[in-house]
């Protein structure tokens, strides 16, 4: 029987930061995977493959944001195995994709590194329509106020009890603005949740939280939340915020890249969303 | 007046529902016309869920052509999943297009792809949520005329109650005539509404409509006769025919999803039609005569599709695609020019021949040779000659054993059960036929690894067909025949372990089989099914046997016909079929011989190689026999790696 060809190896590893907007949020992790491989080959970007007979194309994912839930910082890692200039690829990349799945930043990975380490907290908002202001403050101060908050999910072991309150850094609410309209043509009340979650094991998701918040008052939303993620990242302890996971692959000259293009594009913030959202905590 | 989007009402409901991906559209090389501009709105419907409706072509072919043209906006519609559906109902959301999430009841046609006759309850739910009332006598001026096409609806008179018009053959062409009926309709300030509109349409010969034909009935249960009720209508209805492919290389911009389908690969078409001439097979029948696409245009599409998809997968599509006349420089120039871009090639074909694995082992180079698939039908020499299947059992032995000597491990067989004149004995030759499969594979390798898989389908006669006049066999027979199969191959000690076996009850091809030869009254069988719960009828998790026996029972109560009346009972000659005022080119005469010829085992040679039998079908269409070579090649392209 015949051997698979030899793969030819990776000569330059690029990070991704890509967005899940709108109707695109619907998307499950193995849909954007898809996607993806699709686009890389639609926009002829040199992917490596693993070896074998049914060779993938090399691209990771790191800490996915769940069906349902939109994203302005998802990050992925593809193997090229030819140098490319980051600025170019995001540009093809994000023209391949169906609009709704955006790439924000691309930089050339720093060698020995590796951006799942980077990603120990997320900057959540979670829109509630139907919800006054008050109710939510109120929940919202009791959980912090809490020292622990136990609540159940189902994960594919079983019901699973865990604490949902420690990993939760901070958590306040601004009023928001809902485009639902109730039966009189008034826009409905609507409250957003804003908190930072530590990336823990059992992973604390969005749903938990609110989960703990019905626990400790009785808070009950009366429509499906909708939940953005605004940023990963590392957590700056003494402040609280978050920092852009990339910045440390732009502190060296990329290796083997077009380190003038690639530069000019690093400077930049990483999307005009998420520089506003790091900083702005309640 | 501006169509508002649905989607702010589904949005909320969708983090609750399975797979909401689905309904949300986005694809790429979708698009969104503006409402306002267009003269002539179509909904195009896959009556399944998304996940089987996005990669049929049809739909996807006429959404393209359909868009192109000035002033004509396509979307399209899937069906929804009971769990949606309920919510639907509950929050009163209508059915919706996946484009721009408008409701399929401001458009002016929904056009339905029926490739199978299980999704007739599915249309009802369709029409239901999307407030067009099921009975096309109800509808008003307001409402969108419902059109089926597709295979199905070479005999769509089981649904004609619930249709306004129908379409036989080829979409591309008549699509756009209608789209121009319309247009002028319109621009005339749509004189004399609905009824007018769907008088136009008749009168031009191609399109179906229903209501302007009246069918009585003999005291037995049989059809008298079929007659048109309005002046200028035709007496029969004429299937159409894209004569040229070349000029219709759909599509070019293949959609792609971001759900996950059944087929994740994009399609070429390489021909239309079939001459072999297997007598069960309607599709071979119903799209005769062969047109073939030319190589180079072939070779265009496979790269621009490539291009413009994404896709990884190219599938050289066609009701047997190893007959092309130039497949070997085909496969070989698509192997050539994609050879180290990770891109894989697939012909789905069954023939029973080496160059059948010449060409898989062209298409597979450097990859991993995992299954082939052949399809001998029928498990006996006697029954392979009824149906007209040319194959001799040395010849397959031999085709396998080449294959299993170059690498492939693992052979598919497709055979069918419950054919006409089948005895118990032909089905259990099936195991005879597997064992030296498998006996032939092990000498010729030396291996003990080698398996064989057996896959059978009940067999359900179909309109426009030799068999359309056959006794289907009843589900005992053939529960009782798979299950002797079966047992054979479990007793067998040497072989039995290598030989797998995959088939279903019989129950579901009665059903099929009422659907596919039945008349006008089985709408109401449809219809209690559908009242009483019945969806996506071709999954066998939803499918209920129970449920259409039942209502079957019921709505036959006062016939003289019942489900065993439609199914198991042979025709004769003189009776009227419920689909013969349809035509699909073929001599009525010429059928009937061939049912003949099929009971005394005579076979029919195919007339692409061998003279012009007179099936009928050239001269009635005025079509003929497109086929190459072209002698052309495919180029080298400098492929962007
Ligand atoms: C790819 C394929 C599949 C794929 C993809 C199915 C899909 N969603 O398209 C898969 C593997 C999923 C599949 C499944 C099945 N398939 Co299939 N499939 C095919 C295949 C190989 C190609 C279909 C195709 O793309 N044709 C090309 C397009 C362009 O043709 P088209 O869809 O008919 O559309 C044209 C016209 O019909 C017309 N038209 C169609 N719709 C409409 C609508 C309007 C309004 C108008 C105006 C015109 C119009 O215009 C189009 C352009 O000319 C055909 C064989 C063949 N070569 O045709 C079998 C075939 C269609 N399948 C068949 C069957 C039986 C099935 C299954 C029922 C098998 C099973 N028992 O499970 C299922 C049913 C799936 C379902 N629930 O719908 C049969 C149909 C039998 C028949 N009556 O002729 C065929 C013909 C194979 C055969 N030789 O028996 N199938
Ligand atoms: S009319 Fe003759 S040539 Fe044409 S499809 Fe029939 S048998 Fe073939």
């Amino acid at each position: 029987m015949p051997e698979g060809p030899a793969p030819v190896p990776v000569t330059q590893r690029l990070r991704v930061r890509y967005a899940k907007r709108g109707r695109l949020r619907f998307t499950s992790h193995r849909d954007i995977s898809r996607a993806v491989e699709r686009a890389v080959r639609r926009a002829g970007i040199p992917v490596a493959h693993s070896a074998g007979f049914t060779p993938h194309p090399k691209i990771s994912y790191a800490g996915a944001a769940a069906t349902g839930v939109a994203s302005e910082a998802e990050y992925l890692e593809i193997g090229l195995t030819a140098t490319r200039d980051p600025a170019w690829v995001r540009t093809a990349l994000d023209e391949a994709l169906p609009s709704g799945l955006d790439i924000l930043d691309v930089v050339v990975a720093r060698a020995g590194t590796s951006i799942a380490d980077r990603l120990e907290a997320s900057e959540w908002t979670i829109r509630l329509d139907g919800v006054a202001p008050d109710t939510a403050v109120e929940a919202t101060e009791a959980f912090m106020a809490a020292a622990e908050v136990e609540v159940e999910r189902l994960t594919k072991k079983g019901l699973r009890r865990f604490d949902a309150r420690s990993a939760v850094s901070t958590c306040g609410i601004q009023p928001g603005e809902s485009d639902r309209r109730g039966s009189d043509e008034t826009a409905v009340p609507c409250v957003i949740l804003r908190m930072v979650v530590r990336q823990t094991t059992p992973a604390v998701r969005p749903d938990d939280v609110l989960a703990g918040l019905r626990q400790v008052a009785g808070f009950a939303p009366p429509s499906p939340p909708l939940v953005t993620r605004l940023a990963q990242g590392p957590l700056n302890a003494d402040t609280g915020e978050l920092t852009d996971p990339l910045d440390p692959d732009r502190e060296t000259e990329p290796p083997g890249g077009d380190a003038t293009a690639g530069h000019g594009l690093a400077s930049m913030p990483a999307g005009a969303v998420s520089a506003d959202v790091v900083g702005a905590h309640p | 007046m501006p169509i508002e989007s649905i989607f702010p009402r589904l949005e909320p409901l969708l983090p609750t529902v399975q797979k909401p991906i689905q309904y949300v559209g986005g694809e790429l090389n979708s698009q969104v016309k503006d409402w306002d501009e267009a003269e002539v709105r179509w909904a195009l419907m896959y009556p399944d869920a998304y996940e089987v409706g996005l990669p049929n072509q049809g739909v996807q072919i006429l959404y393209e052509i359909l868009n192109e043209r000035e002033g004509v906006l396509a979307e399209r519609t899937y069906s929804v999943w009971p769990d949606l559906e309920a919510l639907m109902r509950k929050h009163a959301i209508p059915q919706f297009t996946v484009d721009a999430h408008r409701p399929v009841g401001a458009f002016d046609v929904l056009g339905v792809s029926f490739a199978t006759e299980l999704g007739y309850t599915n249309l009802l739910t369709a029409l239901d949520l999307a407030g067009i009332p099921l009975r096309a006598a109800d509808r008003t001026d307001e409402h969108p005329i419902v059109l089926a096409g597709g295979h199905a609806a070479f005999n769509p008179e089981p649904i004609a109650d619930f249709l306004d018009a129908a379409v036989l053959g080829d979409g591309e062409q008549v699509a756009l005539a209608i789209t121009e009926v319309i247009r002028e309709w319109r621009r005339e300030g749509e004189p004399g509404g609905r009824d007018e509109l769907l008088l136009r349409l008749a009168k031009s010969g191609g399109v179906y409509v229903p209501r302007f034909y009246d069918v009585s009935y003999l005291p037995d249960g049989r059809i008298q006769r079929v007659v048109p009720n309005r002046p200028g209508v035709p007496w029969r209805i004429v299937k159409h025919t894209v004569m040229d492919l070349d000029e219709w290389p759909y599509p070019k911009k293949p959609l792609v999803p971001l759900a996950e389908t059944v087929h994740e690969r994009f399609s070429v078409e390489i021909f239309r039609g079939c001459t072999r001439g297997c007598r069960f097979c309607q599709a071979g029948m119903i799209t005769r005569p062969v047109r073939e696409r030319s190589i180079t245009t072939i070779g265009d599409m496979v790269e621009t599709g490539l291009k413009e998809s994404g896709i990884d997968e190219v599938g050289l599509l066609s009701l047997s695609s190893a007959d092309h006349s130039e497949i070997g420089d085909i496969a070989k120039g698509l192997a050539d020019r994609y050879e180290g871009t990770n891109t894989s090639l697939s012909l789905p074909s069954t023939r029973v021949d080496a160059f059948n694995i010449t060409l898989a082992n062209e298409l597979s180079r450097g990859g991993r040779r995992s299954g082939l698939t052949f399809a001998p039908e029928g498990g006996s020499e006697r029954m392979r000659k009824v149906i007209n299947k040319m194959v001799t059992e040395d010849d397959l032995i031999r085709t396998v054993t080449t294959a299993y000597e170059n690498g492939w491990r693992q052979v598919k067989l497709y055979f069918m059960c419950g054919l006409p004149t089948e005895e118990d004995e032909d089905v259990l030759a099936i195991a005879g036929m597997a064992r030296r499969v498998i006996k032939a594979g092990r000498e010729a390798t030396g291996r003990r690894d080698i398996r064989c898989t057996v896959s059978i389908g009940g067999f359900v006669p179909k309109p426009h067909t030799p068999f359309q006049w056959a006794a289907q066999a009843d589900h005992e027979t053939v529960d009782r025949r798979l299950r002797a199969l079966k047992d054979t191959l479990r007793r067998d000690r040497e072989y039995g372990k290598s030989i797998g076996l995959r088939y279903h009850d019989g129950k579901p091809s009665i059903i099929e089989g009422l659907l596919s030869r039945g008349d006008r009254r089985v709408g109401d069988v449809i219809r209690a099914v559908w009242e009483a719960g019945g969806r996506f009828d071709g999954w066998s998790e939803h499918f209920s046997y129970e449920r259409w026996a039942a209502a079957a029972e019921t709505a036959f109560a006062e016939q003289p016909v019942d489900l065993a009346w439609y199914t198991t009972r042979e025709r004769d000659e003189v009776e009227v079929l419920p689909w013969d005022h349809l035509d699909a080119g073929l001599d009525r005469e010429w059928l009937w011989q061939d049912w003949q010829d099929a009971v005394d085992g005579t076979e029919v040679e195919d007339c692409r190689w061998t003279p012009c039998y007179d099936c009928g079908v050239c001269p009635t269409m005025d079509t003929e026999i497109q086929i190459g070579p072209t002698g052309k090649k495919l180029l080298p392209l400098t492929v962007v790696r």
